[in-house]
């Protein structure tokens, strides 16, 4: 289903109440992060803001949806992929932190005092987990994981997160089994949990319900939620199409394209689509993207289908919502 | 002293025979024969958003009726994977598509034309094409299977055109002095333009089924040579910033020589907003535009100019 807009809009009068003065320094578009940047790519980056684009409902989600981003990557991957996660949809969250082993102060990354490779991931996460909690628990309400090669439609994310209260211990992304009975989140799709999820689970390692009891970050994390009782929710749209994928959109778009034999076809808790009906319109993520961000960046934000008919929509749509147009 | 001086001369006099020869016999002198002026690019522009305002809401209901594009899609046997990509795609927007083979294909519905070479498939179709719908489109979008292609932009772009003018428009390319639309990035002809060649086809002095005795001519180019005895000229069509907004490139290869060329501003720099199309894109690609043009988008954003519009009954991918 298309409609780029109105559902949108439909959706803005039934949703969110008051309106918030136009912030600009807020404006996701704006693509504000550290202070530190310097001010001429500021300038750049404000210059291509679409001017035929209206943010009010972005921008007010912005503000109501708060998002702790934080993406997990190692030295050798900065230039080849954190570097664009930076350049893409990392500016869209609230905030935003780069784990790796080591510090970078250039790029900028924190440094977790581990080694690198799979066996750590798990010990990088509980880590950056225990940070994020000591440092920015009261600047956000959600904590998003992912990876460095993971792409992230983060105004998405919010629409999803704004139907829940942050302070439930909850959490969301593509659920996957078996092994954990409320089913776990798989890594590279990314996860979020409540600011009461993280809580709790920094809370577990302090009493130890929880330990590093594996090396395989998304499941070892997804069992200590069943531990402590944070409950995993459906991140599927209206429509029951999933909204977090482990893989590029080409990869569920096409039939056929996952061979059967794939471990794929065994690990999803709901029953996997492929096809077009695999994708919500409204995704939040997809992983394995690289270099392939810039074009979903790109398709996402920019290229769209014109309307000829425009302002005869706008007033079509006050008299009746089903406005048909394009081609039988 | 004399005799070195003579045998020079004679290899001057020789050699310029000999070019004389050459450049009679090849195609260089179709491109000389016009003497016209038109060394510089033709540029033609996107309409912009006073344009848009200016045109009152009635007329624009007129003219969204009135925009009949018929989509001329030439295949081979051999893209059959990308024809049915095609097929399942972005043709689905034309007012009307039609598959021109060069032979008769057993899974698809196509018109036969009954010959590989592309110039004479590109002539057959045109001519079937304004033979059978001169009444019912005005305007003849030609497109190679490889090639996605969002129609909505392409009527945009053609808002405050006069289809009674004649219009050649696409991603232009200059051959020494013959500036032609790229069958590459799509060919756009009005219907006055194909009134115009279709009564040059039986001209075989202005448009002859072989073009260029020596070395073969792309059929791009000929299309243009024929053109232009018509007095119909390429044009480049650009958006507000100057950006092509016919590709004959895909998108990620755009994306991958935006990264070493300008790699702080890679979406920035890429590809116009109101692309019409891009080019060498496999089937699987087609799908994946689909979804990424038409569905996939960031809720909250919305686009004042974009299309609002309902897929049709079945439809999954629209």
């Amino acid at each position: 289903m298309a409609s780029k807009s109105w559902l949108n809009f439909l959706t803005f009068l039934c949703g969110s109440g008051d309106t918030q003065p136009n912030l600009h320094h807020n404006d996701p578009h704006a693509r504000h992060l550290d202070d530190n940047e310097p001010s001429h790519l500021k300038e750049q980056v404000n210059f291509n803001a679409d001017s035929n684009e209206n943010m009010d409902i972005a921008e007010n989600l912005y503000q109501k949806v708060k998002i702790l981003c934080w993406v997990m990557t190692s030295s050798q991957n900065l230039e080849k992929k954190a570097k664009h996660v930076k350049a893409t949809w990392a500016q869209y969250c609230n905030k935003v932190l780069f784990m790796s082993s080591e510090e970078n102060q250039d790029f900028p990354t924190m440094g977790l005092k581990t080694k690198e490779g799979r066996e750590q991931l798990y010990w990088k996460t509980i880590k950056t987990f225990q940070y994020v909690h000591d440092h920015y628990l009261e600047d956000a309400d959600w904590f998003l994981k992912a990876d460095d090669d993971t792409y992230v439609i983060v105004d998405n994310l919010r629409r999803l997160l704004s139907r829940y209260n942050p302070e439930q211990p909850i959490y969301f992304g593509r659920r996957s089994k078996p092994y954990v009975k409320q089913s776990y989140m798989n890594g590279g799709a990314g996860y979020v949990l409540s600011k009461e999820a993280l809580r709790r689970f920094i809370d577990a390692f302090k009493t130890e319900k929880c330990t590093h009891s594996s090396s395989i970050e998304d499941l070892a994390l997804g069992r200590c939620m069943e531990i402590i009782n944070v409950e995993v929710r459906d991140s599927r749209d209206t429509t029951g199409k999933e909204t977090f994928h482990p893989f590029v959109p080409e990869h569920h778009l096409i039939k056929g394209y996952l061979p059967k034999t794939f471990w794929y076809w065994n690990y999803n808790y709901y029953p996997p689509v492929e096809g077009p009906g695999c994708c919500s319109d409204i995704a939040v993520s997809f992983h394995y993207v690289n270099p392939t961000m810039y074009e979903l960046e790109y398709l996402i934000y920019h290229l769209r289908p014109y309307d000829i008919l425009k302002e005869i929509n706008q007033a079509n749509k006050n008299e009746d919502t089903k406005v048909k147009l394009g081609n039988p | 002293m004399l005799s070195e001086s003579s045998s020079f001369l004679k290899g001057v006099m020789l050699g310029s025979i000999f070019y004389a020869l050459i450049t009679t016999l090849g195609h260089i002198r179709i491109g000389h024969r016009n003497r016209t002026h038109h060394h510089e690019h033709h540029h033609l522009q996107a309409p912009n958003k006073e344009d848009i305002s200016k045109i009152s809401a009635a007329e624009r209901m007129e003219l969204s009726k009135s925009f009949r594009v018929y989509c001329i899609v030439l295949v081979k046997p051999k893209d059959v994977s990308l024809w049915a990509a095609v097929k399942e795609t972005w043709t689905k927007h034309c007012d009307k598509a039609e598959f021109f083979s060069s032979e008769n294909v057993k899974v698809f519905e196509s018109i036969n034309v009954d010959t590989d070479d592309m110039w004479l498939m590109m002539r057959k179709a045109y001519k079937y094409a304004f033979d059978k719908y001169k009444e019912q489109y005005n305007w003849f979008f030609l497109a190679r299977p490889s090639t996605f292609a969002v129609i909505e932009n392409l009527k945009y772009f053609l808002l405050k055109k006069d289809p009674s003018q004649p219009f050649y428009l696409g991603h232009t390319v200059k051959s020494g002095d013959l500036e032609y639309v790229s069958v590459d990035g799509g060919i756009v002809l009005s219907i006055e333009s194909m009134k115009r060649l279709n009564s040059l086809l039986s001209v075989p002095e202005k448009c002859p089924e072989q073009g260029g005795m020596i070395w073969k001519i792309s059929e791009d180019k000929q299309l243009a040579v024929c053109l232009k005895y018509a007095g119909v000229f390429a044009e480049n069509a650009e958006d507000a910033d100057r950006k092509d907004v016919f590709n004959t490139k895909s998108v990620g290869l755009f994306i991958k020589e935006a990264m070493s060329n300008h790699p702080n501003q890679v979406v920035e720099g890429c590809c116009s907003n109101m692309a019409v199309t891009f080019n060498g894109l496999t089937p699987n690609q087609m799908h994946v535009m689909m979804y990424g043009v038409y569905r996939l988008r960031a809720f909250g954003h919305v686009f004042n100019d974009a299309l609002v519009f309902l897929p049709p009954n079945g439809s999954d991918n629209d």
